[in-house]
């Protein structure tokens, strides 16, 4: 049988399909790998609930690991604890930056309307900085950008638009 | 025995009554799709949408298996007629203009976040599980929900009438939302779900202090509609399960 620091290293080569520049466990939804008998046992969970790329990390991880001649795999799926983007590797984050994307903020998940308003009315605002020029004048186009776990955002210095990977 | 039983069949309702909500909208909410009046707000209507269908995904997936019949959860979505249905009254109701979207989206996040945030507390691991997955999602909703009902409701005279107009529409529908019934106190007393009349104190306060920041005014009148919950529904769900339904209806087991 495979060692398990063999497989872990697999699987830090496998893309997230959506932003190819990060792997699955540097997004931390890789939460743990073990043997059931001689069966290997991958346990993912999901990051967004309706997250069309799930089936497509599953498939990807899949493929990887066969491609290795792991014939006895079993994937399953955990929900608890939910995924947070407390979770993303440190390195990760930057590659995200370097990408284009700017990285979440730890700690400031939503917490439903009043924490937002709150927020809005004392001026403490959250302050993203442009991925492209670093500058912090930056402001909100919405809430949801091309996939749910990002916000649109645009720089009003260098006018860019750009994708902000919000907390949860 | 007889008592267990009993629970398992409250279970059920009670997990297609959350699973069948967040179906119903998130399927009217993906009408939008194409149609948004600007690119930015059909985006994030297409995401909140898919958040609410990945949710039911969840909800309907467990309601199968403690059916425990060899449905599963596209079954249940696709297979079952309207009768069957547990959805709330509120979220079948049309989408009408932008402004009655985006009230129905409020009026509903306003009661599904603090509901969420009761059934994390579940003494069922795979029904806290779920809320707690679907109650971060679920924030960010009713941020975007709360913040546009403010800004439209206080924006200009046009936008704030229909904002009105929309909330005298939607008012009569919200009341169901926080009735309890024989089920939900089955599962209340079992510690398994929180019972819907236990979210009205923060309904109310949420929704007050909104709708007085959006410079909206509540109607007055206190009639509600209700038989959603049991399946008793009006006609506008049945017209819209006959669009999502058509495809596994035509070609049952349908694949690609």
């Amino acid at each position: 049988m495979v060692e398990l620091a063999q497989v872990w290293d697999w699987l830090a080569k496998v893309p997230d399909p959506e932003i190819p520049v990060i792997s699955v466990t540097d997004l931390g939804i890789v939460r743990e790998v073990a043997y059931d008998g001689d069966t290997l046992v991958v346990t993912v969970t999901p990051t967004y609930s309706g997250c069309p790329a799930t089936a497509v990390i599953n498939f990807e991880i899949e493929k990887a690991l066969r491609a290795q001649g792991v014939d006895k795999l079993r994937l399953e799926r955990r929900l608890d604890p939910p995924w947070t983007t407390d979770w993303l590797a440190p390195a990760a984050r930057e590659k995200l930056r370097a990408y284009g994307i700017a990285p979440p903020i730890d700690g400031t998940r939503a917490q439903g309307v009043v924490a937002g308003r709150i927020s809005r009315l004392t001026g403490a605002a959250l302050v993203v900085a442009c991925p492209r020029c670093g500058s912090e004048q930056t402001q909100k186009v919405s809430q949801f950008g091309s996939t749910p776990c990002k916000a649109a955002y645009q720089c009003r210095d260098c006018l860019e638009p750009f994708d902000y990977f919000k907390c949860i | 025995m007889s008592v267990a039983l009993d629970l398992d069949v409250a279970l059920f309702e009670g997990l297609c009554r959350l699973g069948d909500s967040t179906l119903v909208l998130g399927h009217r909410v993906s009408e939008w799709c194409g149609h948004a009046p600007v690119l930015e707000e059909d985006i994030a209507l297409a995401n909140v949408a898919l958040d609410l269908i990945g949710q039911t995904q969840m909800w309907l997936g467990l309601a199968a298996e403690v059916e425990g019949k060899g449905r599963d959860a596209d079954a249940l979505a696709f297979r079952r007629d309207v009768w069957d249905f547990r959805n709330l009254l509120l979220v079948e109701r049309p989408n009408g203009d932008f402004g009655q979207t985006l009230m129905r989206q409020f009026l509903f996040d306003a009661w599904h976040q603090p509901m969420l945030k009761a059934l994390e507390g579940s003494g069922d691991p795979r029904i806290a599980a779920i809320a707690a997955k679907a109650g971060r999602e679920v924030a960010y909703h009713l941020e975007r929900s709360a913040d546009l009902v403010i800004r439209l409701g206080d924006g200009t005279p046009e936008s704030h009438a229909r904002m009105q107009s929309a909330l005298d529409r939607l008012w009569p529908y919200t009341g169901e939302m926080m009735m309890s019934d024989d089920t939900d106190r089955a599962l209340a007393d079992a510690g398994i779900m929180a019972a819907p009349d236990s979210i009205r104190p923060q309904w109310n306060a949420l929704v007050a202090e909104v709708l007085s920041e959006a410079t909206l005014k509540a109607p007055d009148h206190s009639f509600m509609h209700k038989g959603g919950k049991q399946g008793t529904h009006s006609e506008h769900l049945g017209h819209m399960l006959a669009t999502m339904q058509w495809l596994q209806r035509a070609y049952p087991d349908a694949t690609w």
